[in-house]
């Protein structure tokens, strides 16, 4: 891709465009290793990558707040790289389908007919208690977009 | 067995090279196919990427403990993506800070509501110990429901699988429903598809709008604190 004629030649050049992404995986991690030391060191129910998400964000408004002395642009490239694949990563505890099924087999109509209801009706009474607040606090015309 | 492309099979067959490469594909083939069925809601790519990743390991007789020795690094990308949605929070703050009441009141509201529903459905058609305590923390995404699904003395590679399989319900669910519901809010239905559909909600959301993707990131966290809280009440309440 967009190879300099002679360039071949040079160490280094050939690698030398992308923007480095050791740095913020390396942040990324670091996050999460402080939020499970957090949670394991003081005994609170919290799962351990949701204190590094709150440590993560807590350092993103810390350079805002400062004028951002910091490009954030090496944290949120591997980032969003993650998140584009989200789906890629239940993968593999998604095939853990098949040592399970005995027991999903045993109460298959129970199972499903619970997993079915219990994600319509949370998906159905969340949105309408969002709007519903929304409405009250009368703050809702921002973010709502014409589907 | 001096069959030299049996012995070939036997050491690839025992590597983590070969899971990983098997996961990725089956992965790449189904992103491919949900795109030919223009992102079609039912055209789920977890679900196809598990059916054709299943498939390979019936063909081939691979137990699934050899073929995780593999995938447990796509696995392990689980933790530092929770880390990562900070980004999509921090870039939409404004909007987030705005709807923060609506925010609590629907968690609060959406995680009652699932947990206690899912429970009571199952008890009355049977369903009873530690299926039922796997059940409680379907929701949650699924590293941390298998953490409270233990805590409860359930079956943590089970409640894992029933909480990809409420994923795959809530993403194929949740855009249907919310047109049927006239819900033009996008805050509103990335919440409540990361609520109900943790992770496969979130990643559902994302594909249709970012504000969605974003609210869908916030709910998904938030519920996994609650849940972790909620489950063990609700369970001791019902058993």
């Amino acid at each position: 891709m967009g190879d300099v004629p002679g360039s071949r030649g040079r160490p280094g050049t050939i690698l030398a465009k992308p923007r480095p992404m050791i740095p913020g995986a390396a942040l990324i991690l670091l996050c999460q290793l402080l939020g499970e030391a957090l949670v394991h060191g003081t005994g609170w129910p919290l799962p351990g990558p949701v204190v590094g998400m709150v440590l993560l964000l807590l350092l993103l408004l810390g350079n805002d707040l400062l004028a951002d002395p910091v490009d954030t642009r090496f944290v949120t490239g591997p980032a969003d790289g993650l998140l584009m694949n989200l789906t890629l990563l239940f993968v593999p505890a998604g095939v853990g389908v098949v040592n399970r099924m005995d027991v999903l087999a045993a109460h298959w109509f129970a199972l499903a007919a619970s997993l079915v209801v219990s994600t319509l009706l949370g998906l159905v009474v969340t949105a309408l208690v969002f709007v519903a607040v929304a409405r009250l606090t009368k703050r809702h015309a921002a973010g709502e977009t014409e589907a | 067995m001096s069959d030299p492309d049996f012995s070939l099979w036997v050491y690839l067959s025992r590597t983590p090279l070969l899971w990983l490469t098997v996961t990725l594909l089956s992965y790449l083939a189904a992103d491919r196919v949900s795109a030919l069925l223009r992102r079609h809601p039912v055209a789920n790519p977890m679900l196809i990427a598990v059916v054709i990743t299943a498939a390979v390991l019936y063909a081939t007789g691979t137990p699934y403990r050899t073929y995780f020795e593999g995938a447990q690094f796509v696995h392990f990308l689980i933790g530092p993506a929770t880390v990562a949605l900070a980004v999509p929070l921090y870039r939409n703050r404004h909007t987030v800070l705005r709807s923060l009441l609506p925010m609590l009141a629907a968690l609060l509201a959406g995680s009652f509501t699932a947990m206690l529903s899912a429970l009571l459905i199952a008890r009355a058609l049977g369903v009873s110990g530690s299926v039922l305590a796997s059940l409680a923390p379907k929701s949650v995404t699924t590293g941390i429901a298998m953490g409270i699904a233990e805590g409860l003395g359930g079956d943590a590679a089970l409640a894992a699988v029933l909480v990809l399989i409420t994923g795959a319900i809530g993403a194929v669910l949740v855009t249907p429903v919310m047109n049927a519901m006239g819900m033009k809010d996008m805050r509103a239905r990335g919440f409540a598809a990361g609520l109900a559909a943790h992770g496969l909600g979130t990643a559902r959301a994302f594909t249709v709008n970012p504000v969605a993707g974003t609210f869908a990131g916030i709910a998904m966290a938030l519920n996994a604190l609650v849940s972790a809280l909620l489950a063990p009440v609700l369970l001791r309440a019902l058993l």
